[in-house]
């Protein structure tokens, strides 16, 4: 089944791009502790943003513990309550998803698949995981504080976020957690130059940007976004840190707390929602668009076939990245801003349902009569465009004005944005790992280990979310430590909570089979050999693996073809390599 | 690493329609771009963004606030030769900086020229420029601070006036710091001959080359550039 035919180059390309003068580590140190090798890197954030969403894994479970058995744990009182929700958003979020699909998969994947030898700058890029180590030890060091972390929301909205009466506003815990965020931006700056000019700059012989697979054009877009989003949360983040360490009133209009005035005035809190929503709405899309990237490449892997709609699928990630910059108020409907600017962005809102509804279009009709193998990253695949479809689905609710007003703050929101950009990325975290993991150490994850963690987490993830948009839509907030019997909300809910707190807590030990998976199997799991599951892209064509200092052997890869030539008739596999000059004999220059 | 291409590119159609040829060819978009010109123009990009955020921010607090504004005319005078001078020291101080800018360039010029004394001197002269209006910002701090201007408080009118000025000069500040650092770290190694022997960066350990004088410059024309719109922004409004 091919329904695009890629021209094949007959003739190589002159080398114009230099050979990457690598650094050669002499010691253990500097092999695998202050490594400046991509894929060192790649997995000393992948372990730190691990390690660090388990914290966040554990809060939820105690946040659901709350809603659920309210007072069972004694020690969630409520600002404990507060730190914990706020703490489990912002950590993952940012520490984990994005940590995860940009410095994680992004410095695994990018130079292997673009044929480099590392990214461009090796040593900028091991400053980038030293500096998001230490922003997550500053995080983590804000537990141990006094006064215990920040209890704002993940949102951090000022005035609250630095007056007494929240958790950490007056004490430490809302200052390490803005000088977290600063440095997580500051490393992760230095990171997102070398994927965007390793993919622009430092691609191999027949490696066009249009030849390159799905996932890396995630990556390359969403990188460039965090580029230009993240600026915006540094900026509030100084301007709240002056506030509350200075006295300034950028975000603090004039007060009064506990009968006292305080000496803000004439700060603009609207003015904090607006920066951090700039930063925060492309933040959504920094995490969906790299996963879309992947699942692209896992459907098409595993249901041995190109991808359908190749050309459109990359502009559909670049506008909805463009268009990402335009919608971030739609997050602010109820600050009280012009309806009319409601009616704009929630006008943008809407058209980015367009290319995002074409993704998933050209999943199906990718999957459509393709030779579909229900290995794990395909179950994981299917479970994604599943679940990402309902999360956007809700999404037209909350986009539209009048809809979301009423909405607003309730669980409808938690379990909208949940589905969309923490179960459906996440699913595609786990997709990714079982299809790469024999690319990383050689050995296949266990299938009988990864299809119950597979079953438990899907079908718990909906056991959990889906009873909240019920919740939500019978009037329940969010954010609120114990709900009571209140009369707006018009059904009691109380056993749908308890149902909900059960299915967290099973998905969430599911989650520990996983972590013992990728462990046992390291040892244990049976041996992949280069390319176990016959896919094309150039990551699986390396001469060792799991891919050894350098990449590649002597010479760098050619590519002569884009990375989705599966089932091709005539062709000796059902695969062909990028790097395969089939029909042509393999020619070699020099 | 040498960053010149070592086969010429093949030739491309002018125009519109070169760039869509550059970009769907293979290797690299930016056809004789290196990565170190391409790192720093991309991070030049965020930057601005970083810069945007901050403006946008003074002018939104600047139009939203009940309380006048104090009259910048009036605030940054300095009372010389028995009269009120507006804006005399921060147009001295715009004209050192966009001298330096011309030293840069100069520098630039003769970095790729193989001079290196004369690389060094420029790059010397710049930062010492740099380091002049660093210095005159310091002067105007002081002065201000002296007359009662806190990032909290200013006896003239809005409060939001000391903040974002400290917070937006502070930090174009402590670019320009940066800068100057960065270019006498260039400038000893262009003096010391490193970008004509190859020898290796202590951390890096690669090769540099002349460009690292342009890439610095580029870093250096965009504070400068950034400037005149605080200038614009700050004191002309």
């Amino acid at each position: 089944m091919v329904d695009a035919t890629q021209e094949i180059d007959t003739d190589i390309p002159p080398a114009e791009v230099p050979e990457l003068e690598l650094y050669h580590p002499k010691s253990w140190w500097t092999t695998y502790v202050f490594s400046q090798d991509a894929k060192i890197i790649a997995l000393q954030y992948s372990g730190t943003a691990f390690a660090i969403g388990l914290v966040a894994l554990v809060l939820s479970w105690l946040i659901r513990l709350q809603l659920g058995f309210p007072g069972l744990v004694d020690f969630i009182t409520p600002e404990a309550y507060y730190q914990i929700v706020t703490m489990h958003g912002m950590i993952m979020v940012v520490y984990l998803l994005t940590a995860l699909f940009l410095g994680g998969f992004g410095n695994y994947l990018i130079p292997l698949m673009v044929g480099a030898r590392d990214m461009v700058f090796p040593y900028v890029n091991m400053l980038s995981y030293w500096i998001y180590l230490l922003a997550v030890l500053v995080l983590v060091a804000s537990f141990f504080a006094p006064g215990g972390p920040t209890g704002a929301g993940w949102t951090l909205y000022p005035p609250q976020a630095i007056l007494g009466g929240t958790p950490g506003g007056q004490q430490a815990g809302i200052l390490l957690m803005l000088a977290s965020l600063m440095l997580f931006i500051i490393g992760f700056t230095m990171g997102g130059l070398n994927y965007v000019v390793t993919i622009l700059q430092g691609r191999t012989r027949g490696m066009t940007l249009m030849r390159m697979p799905l996932t890396l054009w995630g990556i390359f877009t969403a990188t460039v976004m965090a580029l230009l989003a993240f600026p915006a949360l540094f900026v509030a983040c100084v301007m709240m840190m002056f506030d509350r360490v200075l006295g300034t009133s950028f975000f603090m209009p004039a007060l009064v707390e506990m009968g006292e005035q305080l000496k803000y005035g004439g700060g603009s809190p609207i003015l904090f929602q607006h920066l951090f929503w700039f930063f925060g709405h492309p933040e959504v899309y920094i995490v969906a668009l790299p996963a879309f990237g992947i699942v692209s490449d896992l459907i098409s892997v595993h249901a041995r076939k190109n991808i359908f709609g190749y050309r459109m699928m990359v502009w559909a990630i670049v506008i909805i990245g463009a268009l990402s910059f335009v919608v971030w108020a739609h997050h602010m409907y109820v600050s009280g801003m012009d309806p009319r600017f409601g009616f704009f962005f929630a006008t943008t809102t809407l058209v980015i349902a367009v290319p995002t509804a074409l993704k998933v279009y050209n999943w199906i009709l990718t999957l459509w009569r393709g030779d579909i193998h229900l290995r794990l990253p395909m179950l994981f695949a299917l479970a994604f465009i599943v679940t990402f479809l309902n999360g956007g689905l809700t999404g037209l609710f909350l986009g539209n004005v009048v809809v979301d007003v009423p909405l607003s703050d309730t669980m409808f929101v938690v379990a909208h944005f949940h589905m969309v950009m923490g179960v459906a990325p996440i699913l595609v975290i786990f997709g990714a790992i079982y299809h790469w993991y024999p690319k990383i150490t050689g050995r296949m994850l266990d299938e009988k280990m990864g299809r119950f963690h597979f079953w438990v987490t899907f079908v718990g993830a909906y056991a959990i979310f889906f009873p909240m948009h019920y919740v939500g839509l019978v009037g329940v907030p969010r954010r609120y430590v114990e709900l009571g019997d209140p009369a707006f909300v018009t059904t009691p809910v109380h056993g749908l909570n308890a149902f909900i707190t059960v299915a967290a807590l099973v998905v969430g030990f599911a989650q520990l089979v996983f972590l013992f998976n990728i462990v046992w199997s390291l040892r244990h799991g049976r041996p992949s050999g280069g390319n176990p599951w016959g896919a094309a892209s150039l990551e699986w064509q390396t001469p060792e693996t799991p891919p050894g200092h350098g990449n590649w052997g002597r010479e760098l890869p050619i590519v002569y073809r884009w990375a989705y030539d599966y089932s091709v008739p005539g062709a000796p596999r059902d695969f062909i390599a990028q790097d395969d000059p089939w029909p042509q004999p393999p020619a070699r220059p020099s | 690493m040498t960053d010149v291409p070592s086969v010429p590119v093949r030739s491309r159609p002018p125009g519109w329609r070169g760039i869509v040829a550059d970009w769907s060819s293979d290797q690299r978009a930016f056809k004789q771009v290196s990565w170190k010109k391409a790192m720093m123009w991309i991070f030049l990009l965020s930057d601005t963004f970083v810069f945007s955020c901050f403006l946008v921010a003074y002018m939104t607090a600047r139009s939203s606030t009940t309380i006048p504004w104090p009259n910048p005319s009036e605030v940054f005078a300095l009372h010389l030769f028995g009269q009120d001078i507006p804006l005399i020291l921060i147009a001295i101080m715009t004209f050192v900086l966009i001298s330096s800018s011309g030293t840069m360039a100069l520098a630039v010029n003769y970095g790729y020229r193989r001079d290196r004394r004369m690389t060094a001197r420029l790059m010397l002269a710049t930062a010492a420029l740099g380091a002049t209006f660093v210095g005159m910002q310091a002067f105007e701090w002081t002065k201000l601070i002296r007359e009662g201007v806190r990032p909290w408080s200013n006896p003239w009118g809005a409060e939001q006036f000391g903040a974002t000025f400290f917070m937006i000069t502070g930090f174009h500040g402590t670019h320009v710091t940066f800068g100057v650092i960065f270019l006498l770290i260039i400038a000893r190694k262009v003096l010391r001959g490193d970008f004509d022997t190859g020898r290796r960066g202590y951390f890096t350990s690669r090769r540099g080359g002349y460009e690292n004088v342009e890439v610095m410059g580029l870093y250096w024309h965009f504070v400068d550039l950034v400037w005149v719109f605080i200038f614009a922004f700050f004191y002309l409004w």
